[in-house]
């Protein structure tokens, strides 16, 4: 990826774009994972309106970089496309989208999973939802709402 | 202060850690060699709402997790980070 570029984004996700980007004749398998914001039913406040993705952009490319350079070391075959999308997302939409093409799918989905797994371990984004009723609250990775 | 013995680093809070201190970087000098924790403490010490922050918070420098104990040099930027939470 070229300086100037960046996984970021604050356009609606587009799946089949990154689907296109990793498609090749010798790469049989493609996997897609995409994120979506969700409501549960545990969410406190009249449930989830949407959520607002802040980032710490530059590193958030830099670590995003660094993990596609994994997945390539692990599976050399393999062509993985990632964007996260930031800024206030509806419930619904989504916030991640991951495409893995490899010549087999057990190597695109382990691919696939690699990333996300690495995302949600490292990667500097958080997310504050904000509910129906009018109140927002920071959410760590399991959910749970930390005070504002 | 000679440039042997102290640094300035740039320190940037992002999320809920920009809205206990309430601003998203600082400009911080301090004597050299230290460490990430070093800054962490004197973060803590020295800004308004700096003790909200907790003692041992995930931490970059230049871009890059690592653990208090990292060593920072003049000119590094440190960032403080919440637990994550992208996906």
């Amino acid at each position: 990826m070229s300086a100037d570029m960046t996984y970021l984004t604050r356009e609606p996700l587009a799946a089949e774009q990154l689907v296109r980007a990793v498609a090749a004749p010798e790469l049989g398998g493609t996997c897609v994972f995409l994120g979506t914001v969700r409501n549960g039913p545990e969410d406190a406040g009249g449930g989830v309106a949407a959520i607002e993705y802040t980032a710490y952009a530059a590193m958030a490319d830099a670590e995003l970089d660094r993990m596609l350079a994994e997945a390539r070391e692990r599976w050399p075959d393999a062509r993985v496309a990632v964007r996260h999308r930031v800024g206030t997302i509806p419930v619904g939409e989504a916030s991640i989208a991951i495409a893995a093409a490899a010549p087999h799918r057990a190597q695109a989905f382990e691919a696939c999973r690699y990333v996300i797994e690495e995302v949600k371990r490292r990667l500097p984004v958080w997310k504050k939802e904000l509910r129906a009723d009018g109140t927002a609250a920071w959410v760590d990775r399991t959910g749970r709402a930390s005070h504002v | 202060m000679s440039a042997a013995t102290a640094g300035t680093v740039t320190v940037r809070f992002f999320a809920r850690y920009a809205e206990l201190v309430g601003r998203e970087e600082t400009a911080l000098s301090l004597p050299l060699p230290a460490t990430v924790g070093d800054v962490v403490r004197r973060v803590r010490d020295g800004l308004p709402g700096g003790h909200e922050l907790p003692e041992r918070p995930l931490a970059a420098v230049n871009l890059r997790h690592v653990k208090l104990q990292a060593a920072v040099h003049d000119g590094d930027e440190v960032a403080l980070l919440p637990p994550v939470a992208g996906g």
